[in-house]
């Protein structure tokens, strides 16, 4: 761990910094935004910054994707492809996988800040107009970002000419429709577009080719969120928090078994003791914690032991166990839950998502739905676990996406690593 | 016509993408389309392919792939429970059963009023929130979170005093 900054104490948040909210519960209000600091590193960086300075910032405090992959923002906004324009800049506000509910608090609580990180990652890029695509189901969500929109639009940070300069910017918010897959880059471009929400072939990468066939910076909500205080305490002030693989801080979805479920804002490196016991309650009725899945139904399933509960959450600590950190929904699964009755569910999830494209995803999990059946129900036989295992393993490596791959994620390491589960569950 | 009837609507929502690619107003053109009945008849897909220069079956597979929109009529307002992992980990599946039975019918079926149908679906990024449902009706689409059935009852009491 490295040092630690003064929000910090004894790891315990004195304040947040994406959910402020929590500290300052009017932040919804554009003037209390202000008041606490808002708009001024957007109006810092349009009116005496250029573009690759704030990318340089945000490339410098070590700030990587939110939504899953981990992969670095200020790298991914250097890639944007300079001989083809316009730019374009989307905010990934799709949250859909099970176990994560974090872009939906800092939208309906902190919007501002949301959407001055959207504002400088546009300005960052050159971008003149940027998307928030939301899932269908936050209709309410996108109705109050359309308002606070509006306000800022009234109060000029956005609009033509922001701050007297030459840089406009426009926001708009875009719902989906119920489809997990719309979260995958490109295929939240497709259904943008206008279409089924099915994947792209990759390369081109959407920094060459995204949106419209256009440049295209596209990142989740809580990531755009980091930047605003970023920009404003600088590179610096980011990388004290967390660890030297994982810089900053983090929201955890903690679902599942635990006595307080909920958003825990915490530097990456907290340990899943703490999340689970320091800031969950623990366990309900105080059961010991059998498995986890750090990354919610895409996630693998880790097997709970003294060692697991002590290692650090960051992207490079939890691979240790081999597993993803991916968006860190962490689900919780006590003794008396039986992983084929878990990846039953999972796949029942990934049967009902996957677009249909890519044929081992269609196929695979059609058949794993059949066989993950047929073992929770009691009428399936060693064989079909046997079969069950084969299935994903054809699958990993196929598929366009990562949902494919994802989706036998839990079913591999159910199997491998919960054997007596399955053994119970099957007859002879 | 959708243009004739909600032409306020149908311009803001044109305005929010580039000319050259008003194909992007699909989405929001299908959700105004279902507004007022709950689904989008055949009548609206021709309207919506023609504003928008594409086919009707294009349309029509977009409607199809997406669940939020409806070719059926239903109960004037759906029901969509949430029995993903996480859900069902804090008793999702025997709230949708118990719910069921107490409105006497069956997971995809209607209330004899027509009012309420009650669906099951996928994560609904509420998941510390469990049970919970959204219902999606004339006025949109609402998330209810931390339901009981009794909770649920007084709800659905509630939706059959709303006016049109």
């Amino acid at each position: 761990m490295k040092g630690k900054s003064f929000l910090w104490q004894n790891k315990r948040l004195m304040a947040h910094i994406l959910f402020r909210h929590r500290d300052i519960p009017d932040i919804n209000k554009l003037d209390v935004y202000k008041k606490n600091g808002g708009f001024a590193a957007l109006k810092n960086a349009v009116t005496k910054m250029k573009p690759a300075e704030v990318t340089d910032v945000v490339k410098n405090s070590g700030l990587r994707g939110r939504g899953g992959a981990g992969f670095p923002t200020g790298m991914k906004w250097s890639f944007m492809d300079s001989k083809s324009w316009p730019h374009y800049v989307l905010a990934n506000a799709d949250e859909s996988e099970p176990g994560t509910f974090k872009d939906r608090e800092i939208m309906e609580n902190n919007p501002f800040q949301f959407l001055e990180g959207v504002a400088l990652a546009s300005y960052a890029v050159g971008a003149n107009l940027a998307y928030v695509y939301l899932r269908g189901e936050f209709w309410q969500v996108a109705a109050f970002l359309d308002e606070k929109l509006a306000e800022m639009e009234d109060a000029g940070y956005l609009g033509e000419n922001l701050f007297g300069t030459d840089y406009s910017l426009k926001i708009h918010t875009h719902l989906g429709a119920g489809a997990y897959i719309c979260g995958e880059e490109t295929a939240l471009m497709e259904s943008l577009e206008g279409k089924r929400g099915q994947p792209r072939v990759r390369p081109p990468f959407p920094p060459s080719v995204g949106l419209y066939g256009k440049p295209t910076v596209i990142n989740n909500v809580e990531t755009l969120t980091n930047v605003p205080l970023i920009l404003a305490n600088g590179a610096d002030w980011y990388k004290s928090m967390g660890t030297a693989d994982s810089a900053g801080v983090k929201i955890f979805s903690l679902s599942g078994r635990v006595r307080k479920p909920g958003n825990y804002e915490l530097p990456f490196g907290t340990t899943f003791r703490q999340l689970i016991y320091e800031n969950g309650g623990g366990v309900q009725d105080g059961r010991p914690v059998k498995a986890i899945m750090p990354a919610g139904a895409s996630s693998s399933l880790i097997v709970v032991d003294d060692k697991t509960l002590d290692t650090p959450m960051d992207y490079a600590f939890v691979r240790t166990l081999g597993a993803d950190l991916g968006s860190a929904s962490v689900i919780v699964i006590d003794d008396t839950v039986s992983i084929d009755w878990v990846i039953n569910k999972t796949i029942h999830f990934f049967k009902h998502e996957s677009c249909g494209k890519c044929t081992p995803c269609r196929e695979g999990n059609y058949w794993m739905r059949h066989l993950t059946e047929r073992i929770h129900s009691g009428n399936g036989y060693s064989t079909d676990v046997d079969l069950l295992l084969n299935v994903a393993k054809q699958m990993q490596g196929k598929c366009l996406c990562a949902l494919g791959e994802f989706s036998t994620m839990a079913v591999v390491t159910g199997i491998e690593r919960f054997p007596q589960d399955f053994k119970k569950a099957v007859k002879a | 016509m959708l243009l004739e009837k909600y032409p306020k609507e149908v311009k803001q929502i044109l305005s929010k993408y580039p000319p050259e690619h008003k194909r992007s107003a699909v989405m929001p053109l299908l959700y105004l389309a279902q507004r007022e009945e709950g689904y989008v008849n055949k009548a609206a897909m021709q309207d919506i392919a023609q504003l928008l220069d594409v086919t009707e079956t294009e349309v029509a597979s977009i409607v199809g792939f997406y669940t939020l929109y409806h070719d059926e009529k239903a109960g004037k307002y759906r029901m969509q429970v949430c029995t993903d992992l996480p859900c069902a980990l804090r008793g999702a599946d025997e709230f949708l059963n118990n719910l069921c039975a107490n409105l006497g019918v069956k997971v995809g079926e209607t209330t004899e009023d027509g009012l309420v149908t009650i669906e099951s679906v996928m994560c609904l990024a509420a998941c510390d929130k469990a049970p919970m449902f959204q219902t999606q009706g004339p006025d949109g689409i609402k998330y209810h979170e931390n339901m009981t059935v009794d909770r649920t009852m007084e709800l659905i009491e509630a939706l059959k005093k709303v006016k049109e």
